[in-house]
């Protein structure tokens, strides 16, 4: 017989371990997987999880890597604040248009003119756009007690109208004889996002870095980060600390709006490179399950957007090479989220195995 | 001889760094009021979680008439005729009294006849009990009358209760005493946890004393004096709280018609509360729990904002500040709910520290956290409360309820306040340590500072305070000189403040 039985503390081992129990058996269930789609199991694992970084092709998927999980990690590390605390903002893929939006506009009034205060300028409007966005939801909430998830994910939508509204209307390319969509922003030196190209390397992925450090200073060592805790686990306790709920509220959204306002921006100026009707590709979705993954720490959530990309870019390596089906890597990608999950129950639970008929 | 109802043999349990139960033995007799005492942390609580089903001994058999007993969960205890009644409730405000029954049952029977059974259940064992009031607006020991209830529906042979009087008024002692006799006459048995030892001698046949998870002795509660076995759990001899003399000191807080609307709907408005507290004075107040205590201990620590003008702290307005700047300023508070509002259940004891001492003890440098001292101040808390714990790393939830009080109050004490306010500061604390807890209140005072003590235990108020004053529907009676006050006297106040309000409304 298998019994759980509920651990009085959460186990520090498998908080680390769970992860890449987690990963292995992906690996077991997706080579079995593999193996009855009359595919050879081990050649489709390497692949997937280890040509991307290590195959005589790495020089190109590298910077592909680079690229995937950069925003992923800024709008994860934004999002897990507001998590920790209790706010729930569902709608970083709102926030990411907006900054990609605002710090486009910003970019692109000034063509052609060339000078080095144009990217900074951009890079404040995109913060300055998914702040703002965000503060709808969060003002909303405290000033009338609304419900963060519905108001921020109805504003995605809203975004999405907007950003097919700039594409076609006040932001289109007029030299592009009406087709949709800016000009290329990446081809504009005073506005790009590139630091080099060819490595993937662009201000986003600096950002990025610089945001893990930040934040795991902050929940570590700062007491905000300790409000930020003490909110989303007692909430009157946090009170009772001097904690105002409603400006935590406020500053949640803000931080969370804002990187991901930068993530779109540093998208738009650099690997999108324009502004067009379906620019944004579902990275403020995707930061949620990796803000979850990486169990809300600042290295988790570097992790998880690794571990993420990695999956992107491998299953488009093996589906174009060993002609894997769409669907069996989007298969791969849901067996390590049920993983993970699952996992999860050996931090909080022992499992004991019990001799069959003694009571 | 009969076999006895529970027959426990040699139970132990550990958790990391204690050892809560070992070898735990001793049995319960049928149509028995058992009393099960101990210190804080002597593992009284983990002993009745193990025969409920909660925890799952390492070692140690149970025997439920002559029969193997062990329940894998409370719900096979509960088939097996084990009810128990937690201290902290598991109700729904929202919901009325028989919705929140029906919530607890397997197959719930439709309203109607949940509502007959209450009444019946209610009548039988004279606990007045309305099965469609909304839980919300209940008084703590109509709430605990609900779970009692609860429990009697089920027809249990053996019925638990863990502190249950804590939060209760004399008259609902009363009350659930008379439930508690016509149980035992009706030929159940019920284990019986209190650090109220002269409620355990009024009430109760037997009891067996624990000591750091150890069985210690037994005795007759109604031959033996609560001294006797308060010494008996200790292990060593009772020591008393001492009143000093003390000059009067100048006055270092002033309400002025404090008044503050109910924070939430089932809270209480506090209305028009003038009062002076001076330095070196401990102001106790009585009065049923839900009449604005909390309410008044939030407006003082600053949970509640006012007027500026409403709260006058050491000559300066203070009504409109947050609650670090009162602290800054010297007005530390300790409210009475330990768990999620004083304390946070799954931090640290560091962690805890630092959630009100941050600000007078210097825990942070521009914002960033010392975390060695934070730490070295929860060791010294722990030291100097005797608060029973492997270490300061140790969550909150870990501890035993006298010992995280012990932390909480001591959290603050520890903190130099020129004024202390406390809420119940010896709720679930066992004898010796309580007289700790009056003890350094007493040592506040002495030094200087004043301190307001809300309490529903009205000879810890008689032993402590210098003034008594009494809070009813969130109105403040003016207050008296302790000394000399008659139980009448008190008992008038408590009522009296209700006659005023009466006379509010007509004039
Ligand atoms: N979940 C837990 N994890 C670790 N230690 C625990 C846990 N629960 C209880 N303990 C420890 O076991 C010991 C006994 O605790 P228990 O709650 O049984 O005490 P108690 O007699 O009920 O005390 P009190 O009168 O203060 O409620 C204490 O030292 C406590 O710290
Ligand atoms: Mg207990």
């Amino acid at each position: 017989m298998i019994r759980l039985e509920k651990r009085t503390a959460p186990s520090r081992f498998w908080t680390y371990a769970a992860p890449l129990l987690a990963v292995v058996l992906t690996m077991v269930c997706g080579a079995l997987l593999f193996a009855a789609l009359g595919k050879d199991p081990f050649e489709t694992i390497r692949t997937i999880f280890w040509d991307p970084l290590f195959s005589e092709f790495s020089w190109y998927y590298r910077p592909q890597l680079l690229i995937k999980a950069a925003p992923l990690v800024l709008i994860a590390i934004g999002l897990s604040f507001g998590f920790r605390a209790g706010v729930w903002n569902i709608g970083a893929e709102g926030q990411y248009i907006l900054g990609a939006i605002c710090g486009a506009a910003v970019g692109l009034a000034f063509y052609p003119t060339e000078s080095p205060f144009i990217f900074p300028l951009m890079v404040m409007a995109g913060a300055l756009g998914g702040w703002a966005w965000a503060m709808i939801p969060g003002f909303l909430r405290v000033r009338f007690g609304t419900n963060e998830i519905l108001v921020s994910l109805m504003l995605v939508y809203v975004a999405q109208s907007l950003l097919a509204s700039m594409a076609l209307g006040a932001l289109r390319n007029p030299d592009a004889s009406g087709f949709p969509g800016s000009r290329n922003l990446a081809r504009y030196p005073s506005a790009t996002s590139w630091i080099n190209e060819s490595a993937g390397l662009h201000w986003g992925v600096v950002f990025a870095l610089i945001a893990v450090i930040f934040a795991y200073i902050t929940l570590s060592r700062h007491i905000f980060g300790f409000h930020v805790r003490l909110s989303g686990q007692s909430p009157r306790a946090a009170r009772f600390a001097g904690v105002n709920p409603g400006l935590l509220v406020l500053i949640c959204m803000a931080i969370s709006g804002a990187l991901a306002g930068l993530a779109g921006l540093f998208e738009v100026a650099g690997p999108s490179g324009l502004i067009s009707i379906d620019f944004n590709a579902g990275y403020g979705f995707t930061a949620i399950i990796v803000a979850f993954l990486g169990r809300l720490h600042p290295v988790g959530i570097l992790l998880a957007a690794g571990l993420m990309a990695l999956t992107y870019i491998g299953g488009e390596i093996a589906q174009s090479n060993l002609r894997l089906p769409a669907a069996a890597i989007q298969v791969l990608q849901g067996m390590l989220l049920f993983f993970l999950l699952a996992v999860d129950v050996l931090t909080h639970y022992r499992i004991r195995l019990t001799a069959r008929g003694v009571a | 001889m009969t076999t006895p109802l529970l027959r426990l043999r040699g139970l132990t349990k550990a958790y990391p760094g204690v050892v809560a139960n070992q070898d735990v033995s001793f049995d319960i007799q049928p149509g028995e009021i058992h009393a099960l005492l101990g210190e804080n942390g002597a593992g009284k609580s983990t002993l009745v979680k193990t025969i409920y089903g909660l925890v799952k001994p390492d070692a140690g058999q149970m025997e439920l008439q002559g029969a193997v007993f062990a329940p894998a969960e409370p719900r096979a205890a509960r088939m097996a005729g084990v009810a128990m009644v937690f201290q902290h409730f598991s109700l729904f405000d929202a919901m009325n009294v028989a919705e929140n029954i029906a919530l607890g049952m397997e197959n719930p029977p439709p309203q109607r006849e949940i509502a007959a059974r209450v009444r019946l259940v209610s009548d039988q064992y004279g606990l007045p009990l309305d099965p469609l009031r909304i839980v919300g607006e209940l008084s703590a020991g109509e709430r605990q009358r609900v779970e009692i209830v609860r429990c009697l529906l089920q027809d249990p042979k053996l019925l638990i209760m863990d502190e249950p009087t804590s939060v209760l008024t004399p008259q609902e002692v009363a009350i659930l005493f008379e439930t508690l006799r016509r149980l035992r006459a009706a030929g159940a048995a019920i284990l019986y946890i209190s650090h109220k030892l002269e409620e355990i001698r009024a009430l109760c046949d037997a009891a067996t004393v624990l000591r750091l998870g150890r069985v210690v002795g037994s005795c007759d509660p109604r031959t033996t004096s609560a001294r006797e076995m308060a010494e008996l759990m200790v292990g060593s001899s009772l020591h008393v709280p001492h009143k000093a003399a003390r000059p009067e000191g100048e006055v270092i807080l002033t309400l002025q018609g404090l008044s503050a609307k109910a924070p939430h709907r089932f809270g209480t408005a506090l209305r028009d509360i003038d009062l002076t507290v001076r330095r070196g004075e401990i102001l106790g107040i009585g009065g049923v729990a839900g009449n604005g205590q909390d309410e008044l201990v939030a407006a003082l620590s600053g949970e509640i904002r006012t007027r500026r003008d409403m709260v006058l702290f050491d000559g300066k307005s203070i009504g409109h500040l947050a609650p670090n700047a009162r602290r800054r300023l010297g007005l530390l508070a300790a409210p009475e709910e330990r768990m999620g509002h004083a304390a946070a259940p799954d931090m640290s004891l560091t962690e805890n520290a630092l959630l009100t001492a941050a600000a007078r003890q210097d825990l942070t440098a521009r914002g960033f956290v010392r975390w060695g001292k934070a730490r070295e101040f929860a060791a010294n808390v722990i030291a100097a409360f005797d608060v029973r714990t492997p270490g300061a790393g140790n969550t909150a939830r870990s501890l035993s309820g006298g010992n995280l009080q012990k932390f909480v109050i001591g959290r603050e004490i520890m903190q130099d306040p020129a004024l202390l306010v406390v809420n119940q500061p010896t709720w679930g604390v066992d004898a010796s340590a309580a007289a700790a807890i009056r003890q350094a209140l007493l040592d506040l005072a002495a030094k200087g500072a004043a301190v307001i003590c809300i309490s529903q235990d009205l000879d810890e108020l008689m032993e402590i305070s210098d003034r008594f004053a009494a809070l009813n529907a969130g109105r403040l009676s003016a207050p008296r000189p302790a000394q000399g006050l008659s139980v009448e006297q008190i008992g008038l106040m408590l009522g009296g403040a209700h006659d005023m309000e009466v006379a509010h409304v007509d004039a």
